[in-house]
């Protein structure tokens, strides 16, 4: 796991907490930073929010109707005229309903403005498969994401990625999709105590190995890593690295680790077709072909609907068994 | 009635403002025809009188949204027509450096936000600056246009909705053509006036005729003083028609000669034309230098973006984010 650290100018808070933190530090740092989001003022379903109207009023913690394209609209206009929206979309999955502001608007303002309007607009969304929430709550769209010019794609997997990210991105003058994973809302971490920014674009290596490179992408870092671990244990070294930022994604972290093992496994909750993981791919063959001893492995969930029942959800999810038998994989390839 | 209130002078500007979009739009489709300006042109020819009368009341600070047939809003918040014309033809010289074209014009420095391609677009983003505008209490409002084709757009409803519930200073200036691309209103709604929809979200709302130059003006006045009293959004309804079709090359098939007929003796620029001569505001020969100079102006503004630069190729993929100011 994380190197164990505890110092004197650190302290500890969950996921949630963290994300909760960012928004009020940058709330008072900042008068313009306003959120908006079904039922935000009342905290949320998951209280990411909980308090801040409390602390700063409901006139800058704003509840809207369930109109997802019309507040996204609205606060992309607000970001253009001055302020610096947070817009909460609840799940991941209603953001198919603000998909011409996010992408014909927020994302493309500045570039058909010729560079004059700049839109500073966070978007928090959620996602995960987790709870049984079935085929409209938990779906990942962080590739369509990308696929759009204009937009940043963030993908935190602890806490203090969670709230570093998120102070970023508010400060960002462009349209951040900040993609929080339900599933890591309640899991602790170590967070520093100073204004601390994580910059976008950026991987993080959370372990250093030599024979084989995992990219694992928000929830699918804890597998990751417990892989990582067990396959030490057979002798086998893995480098283990948290994308955190899938747009820009961190071309040379990634190419260089391939160069040193020679072999990437990708994981992600998404569905495999078209994911991350097909970018991954393709950066590594452009960037790294001559130095890969066998093909990149994708870990993803199947090509489906994500299913309801609880049976079927814990079938649906990529795991620590699935990265184990990758990497076995991938060390039985170098035989041909 | 109302003339007596606005001073000839002023008419004689509004005037001078219709003639120059006018002027503009039928310059742009001859440079269309000859395929010097590229893409989709939709011209607003006939509808002249709903952005001159709505945005000659605004304040330099308010904030302007159109949408796809919107080089008119554009001049009417005083744009220049020379990089208003570049930007049409694509060059660097362009309001937008040639990345925006016809449909999407910024010209933040008079205050229009932006033009968008996706009808009813622009709706969310006005009600997004007049929420700014209302936190920063300095009485600023938005204005966003759209035509009867994005009255059966959710962005549309929703919009009127949440500007009603948190009264924001947003007025929703309906340009009722009577046709949606082909297709004319009574094919995509039972609703006869686009008002009514307003009126069901509590907006106070009133429909014109929007080829009536001060019959724009006066609605858009009590609209104007409705939202800079923060007594929360307005409608307005402007009964009008384009004169060409849909877009430049649009044959326009799908309504009758006989109807064309009748709203071309509605042109809006005529009929200010005829009061103002009829109330001897101003002479023939005045009024014919009107239209003689909007004419010259455009002539320098093509020629002026025809004989811009294109933008550099490399330029292609820059401004696609925002640099840390």
């Amino acid at each position: 796991m994380l190197r164990p650290r505890r110092l004197f100018f650190m302290y500890e808070q969950t996921y949630l907490e963290a994300i909760r933190s960012a928004l009020a530090e940058e709330m008072r740092r900042d008068s313009s930073v306003y959120l908006f989001g079904e039922d935000v003022a009342l905290g949320g379903p998951f209280g990411a929010t909980k308090g801040l109207a409390d602390e700063f009023g409901t006139h800058r913690v704003v509840n809207t109707p369930i109109s997802e394209g019309t507040v996204m609209g609205l606060a992309t206009g607000a970001a253009v005229a001055g302020l610096r929206p947070v817009v909460e979309i609840m799940f991941i999955d209603f953001i198919t309903l603000a998909m011409d502001q996010l992408v014909n608007h927020a994302a493309k303002l500045h570039y058909m403005s010729g560079g004059q309007l700049r839109v500073p607009l966070t978007i928090r969304v959620q996602c995960g498969i987790t709870g049984a929430m079935g085929a409209h709550h938990s779906q990942s769209f962080e590739a369509w994401l990308t696929h759009v010019p204009g937009l940043k794609v963030l993908m935190p997997a602890t806490p203090e990625d969670a709230k570093g990210l998120l102070k970023t991105a508010i400060r960002d003058d462009n349209p951040v999709v900040f993609i929080e994973h339900r599933g890591l809302y309640w899991t602790k971490g170590e967070i520093p105590q100073d204004d601390h920014g994580v910059p976008i674009g950026k991987a993080k290596i959370l372990r250093e190995g030599d024979q084989i490179t995992i990219v694992a992408l928000a929830s699918m870092v804890g597998p990751a890593l417990a892989a990582a671990d067990e396959l030490s244990n057979q002798g086998i070294s893995v480098e283990v690295i948290d994308l955190r930022s899938v747009a820009p994604i961190d071309v040379e972290t990634i190419v260089n680790s391939t160069k040193k093992t020679s072999r990437i496994i990708v994981v992600h909750e998404a569905v495999r077709q078209s994911g991350i993981g097909a970018e991954v791919a393709a950066l590594v063959q452009e960037h790294a072909f001559y130095h890969l001893d066998c093909p990149v492995l994708r870990i993803a969930a199947p090509f489906a609907p994500i299913p309801a029942g609880p049976s079927l959800e814990a079938a649906f999810v990529p795991g620590k068994d699935l990265i184990l038998e990758a990497a076995h994989r991938a060390l039985g390839s170098r035989l041909f | 009635m109302i003339l007596r209130k606005e001073k000839a002078s002023e008419v004689l500007d509004l005037f001078r403002r219709m003639w120059l979009i006018r002027a503009f739009e039928e310059k742009a489709s001859v440079l269309y025809a000859e395929r010097q300006i590229a893409g989709l042109l939709h011209l607003s020819i006939g509808q002249e009188a709903i952005a001159v009368g709505a945005c000659s009341l605004l304040h330099q600070d308010d904030y302007v949204f159109g949408g796809h047939r919107s080089h008119g809003h554009a001049i009417a918040t005083g744009a220049d027509i020379n990089k208003l014309m570049a930007e049409l033809a694509g060059r660097a010289t362009g309001y937008c450096g040639g990345n925006g074209g016809s449909m999407h014009i910024v010209a933040k420095e008079t205050g229009f936000i932006t033009a968008s391609g996706i009808v009813g677009g622009t709706i969310p983003l006005a009600l997004g600056a007049a929420f700014a505008a209302k936190e920063r209490k300095k009485g600023q409002l938005a204005v966003v246009f759209f035509g009867d084709g994005a009255g059966q757009a959710g962005a549309f409803h929703e919009s009127l909705n949440i500007a009603s519930l948190w009264q924001l200073p947003v007025i929703f200036v309906c340009e009722n053509n009577g046709y949606a691309e082909f297709t004319p209103l009574s094919a995509h709604t039972k609703i006869e006036r686009l008002a009514q929809h307003a009126k069901t979200y509590a907006i106070v709302a009133s429909t014109v005729d929007g080829n009536d130059l001060f019959a724009v003006r006066a609605a858009m006045a009590r609209a104007i003083k409705n939202c800079r009293n923060d007594k929360g959004p307005a409608f307005v309804e402007c009964l009008t028609h384009r004169l060409r079709g849909h877009y430049e090359g649009d044959p326009a098939k799908y309504r009758e000669l006989s109807q064309l007929a009748t709203w071309k003796k509605q042109d809006p620029i005529a009929r200010v034309e005829r009061t103002l001569r009829k109330k001897k505001l101003a002479t023939s020969q005045k009024l014919k230098a009107v239209e003689a100079q909007a004419r010259a102006l455009v002539e320098k503004a093509a020629d002026f973006a025809l004989s811009s630069p294109w933008p550099s190729p490399e330029a292609v993929d820059h401004a696609v984010y925002a640099e840390a100011k």
